[in-house]
């Protein structure tokens, strides 16, 4: 990952900042709330999610063991649709390609719908760099971005942000980046997205390019998928000439019917509806429909080495559907932006320091932003086991030593630890949650655990431990 | 060495020894459909689902389409309405406002100033309540659904409605560029609060057709 983010505070400095600020922290709490309930609902509808979540997890580890397979299939498929593909080392080099893509276009404005790969290579710094302005469109990304403000949740980026604080952003600073908010704007939900709509109408039916990611790639057909609420996606999919797709290697299925699964688990666990307002599905060019050029850049960016360990590759399973982050206790106190990466909550704490590495404060800290109470396991669509990788990824970070990377993680974990409300949240969800928790505590709590199983461990020893050790 | 070769390069370097060729078969226990097997309860389902999610449903039979058509097109206070060139002539049979049919030559310019489209779908999926447009026929292209801000869709059942997404799947070709619509665009951005239409068509009409 790029430098977006750097210059973040390890987690702890990060999370004590949210923790203070009461506005948020209601915001949050609201919202994680709000569709943690909605979610159970929506999932209890089916009698097969068990089976479905299975299905998912298999299909997901079966493509990553073919990776190299399906990513050439996929090659072929849209190459032969009239796509042209193209492969990313590195942050640095997809943003290089998607800039020459746009400069080849004369153009010097792109459009464009959320897509966490594009934020986590930090492209539309890089655009700007390169004299190209890149609007997002979605209107959590745009209140985020007039806002210079970073997202917080994977599914509502700025949920840290209420009402009034939207209509202000929208009155000072809609002006500046196109058609200015109406006169007398309040600050009804109504009325702000009937302020984004006119807003972004007038760029939806100016340009000529569009940077998208996608939810799902077909190996089989070559087809992307996106999925989405509020018909951007639609506008930057169809409307201009130009349509470029910066997506994750690991977002492959092999064919056409393994959506049937990822159709039903992705709206159900994320949005928590049946299925979400909009989602298209597009297969290279169509002539005379939508756009005449479509290139997809496919991102490694650290996701091979991810692969490379036999734990953490599980991570790589992630549908985003953000579920983890509405049942995590700790999220719920710290926010999005204590995670110092695009990618916040339970699946952040174990993607971003795979990602980059745990060599600096706020990566090696990300390990201990949790109390292990499982909840994300249970939730996840995937059964993505986050627990596991954490407990997995404290060794790593314990292992490599030195003394800033340690403290700032002994620092995470006391964190938690001096959040009793978030222990106690904690235990009493892995009462009724899973079985199989992590075994042995690595780390600094390691000759402590070495005698007992973790699932009995009483959450007041490792406190009194805490004490002791601290920094 | 090209990025591509870098890639799969570390790609397989990461996962060590080639996994076997013969696998077990992935497993796929879940169901095909949750919905009964019965055309005038999947209808019935599909009517509740579209209803949820805020379309506005309408039922009727063939014979009655074009006046139903006219209607919702007349109570909108519809002046102008674009079409896909394919669509059935007389479903506009009593339609008074003035006819766009795209030539293919429509930008999304000229629609942003018509009131309404109406076309048809290739199928619609019952315990989602989804509406599936592949640009076949009587659909057109896809900037024809997203532009205006009213579109009236018409299903013909028993034959266009399925009961569920494994059921929908084999019968849309991934070839042809498709929108699945699940109710009226929406966002939650703003406190969770839910608020029609943001960017596609603020109401959405489906039609369910049957014969008389
Ligand atoms: S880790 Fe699982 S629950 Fe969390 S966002 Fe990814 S798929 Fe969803």
């Amino acid at each position: 990952m790029t430098g977006t983010f750097l210059g973040m505070p390890a987690f702890p400095q990060a999370a004590e900042r949210a923790v203070r600020d009461g506005q948020l922290r209601a915001n949050l709490r609201h919202a994680t709330h709000t569709i943690r309930d909605k979610r159970a609902r929506a999932v209890a509808e089916l009698p097969d999610w068990a089976e479905l979540r299975a299905a998912g997890k298999a299909i997901k580890d079966h493509t990553l063991r073919h990776l190299d397979r399906y990513l050439v299939q996929l090659e072929e498929s849209v190459t032969a649709a009239g796509g042209t593909v193209h492969w990313a080392a590195d942050a640095e080099e997809a943003n290089r390609i998607v800039a020459d893509l746009v400069h080849a276009t004369a153009e010097t404005e792109v459009v464009k719908v959320k897509s966490m790969a594009t934020q986590e290579i930090g492209l539309n710094e890089a655009l700007a760099a390169e004299g190209i302005t890149a609007y997002e469109t979605d209107l959590a990304e745009l209140i985020v971005q007039l806002g210079d403000d970073r997202p917080s949740h994977i599914l509502v980026p700025a949920i840290h942000r209420n009402r009034a604080e939207i209509r202000e952003i929208f009155a000072e600073r809609m002006a500046d980046w196109g058609r200015p908010a109406p006169e007398g704007l309040t600050d009804s939900p109504a009325e702000l997205a009937e302020a984004a709509r006119l807003h972004l109408r007038e760029k939806f039916l100016r340009a000529q390019v569009a940077v998208s990611g996608a939810n799902f790639m077909v190996a089989e057909t070559g087809t992307l998928v996106v999925v989405e609420s509020e018909g951007n996606g639609r506008m930057c999919l169809t409307l201009p000439r130009t349509l470029i797709s910066v997506v994750g290697i690991e977002k492959v299925v092999p064919t056409w019917r393994d959506l049937e699964v990822f159709l039903q688990l992705l709206p159900r666990s994320s949005t928590a509806e049946r299925m979400n307002p909009y989602t298209s599905l597009w297969t290279g060019t169509t002539a005379g429909d939508g756009p005449s050029e479509f290139h997809l850049v496919l991102l490694d960016n650290g996701r091979t080495a991810v692969l490379a360990d036999q734990v953490g590759r599980q991570a790589l399973r992630c549908i985003r559907c953000s579920a983890c982050l509405n049942v995590c206790p700790v999220y719920e106190r710290a926010g999005g932006h204590a995670y110092g990466s695009v990618y916040p909550g339970p699946i952040g704490a174990i993607l971003t320091p795979q990602l980059r590495g745990t060599t600096s404060p706020v990566d090696a800290s990300l390990p201990y932003a949790s109390s292990l109470c499982g909840a994300c396991y249970d939730v996840c669509p995937v059964a993505i086991d986050i627990p596991e990788v954490l407990v997995h990824l404290r060794e790593r970070v314990t292992e490599q030593g030195g003394h800033p990377m340690e403290r700032a993680a002994i620092a995470a974990a006391g964190y938690v630890l001096d959040h009793p409300a978030l222990l106690t949240a904690a235990e009493r969800l892995a009462g009724r949650t899973r079985a199989l928790h992590p075994r042995r505590l690595p780390g600094p709590g390691r000759a402590w655990t070495d005698t007992r199983d973790l699932p009995e461990v009483p959450a007041e020893p490792f406190r009194d431990w805490w004490r002791k050790n601290r920094p | 060495m090209t990025s591509r070769d870098l890639i799969l390069g570390r790609i397989r370097a990461a996962l060590g020894e080639p996994a076997p060729p013969e696998e077990q078969p992935l497993p796929r226990h879940y169901l095909t459909t949750h919905a009964p097997d019965e055309p005038a309860a999947l209808l019935d389902l599909l009517h509740r689902n579209l209803a949820d999610y805020r379309a506005r449903v309408h039922r009727c039979t063939d014979v009655e389409l074009p006046a139903r058509i006219a209607e919702l097109l007349a109570t909108r206070g519809t002046r102008t309405v674009a079409v896909p060139p394919d669509l059935p002539p007389d479903w506009l049979g009593a339609v008074t406002a003035e006819r766009l049919a795209d030539d293919g030559t429509l930008t999304a310019a000229r629609l942003d100033a018509v009131d309404s489209v109406v076309t048809g779908c290739a199928l619609a999926i019952a315990e989602t309540g989804t509406i599936v447009l592949d640009a076949g026929p009587g659909q057109g292209r896809r900037l024809l659904t997203l532009v205006p801000d009213h579109h009236v869709c018409v299903v013909r059942a028993p034959e266009q409605v399925v009961a569920s997404v494994p059921l929908a799947l084999p019968r849309l070709d991934p070839a042809r560029p498709q929108t699945w619509i699940s109710g009226p665009s929406a966002t939650s951005d703003i406190e969770l609060d839910r608020v029609e239409g943001v960017h596609g068509p603020r109401t959405l009409e489906v039609l369910l057709v049957t014969p008389a």
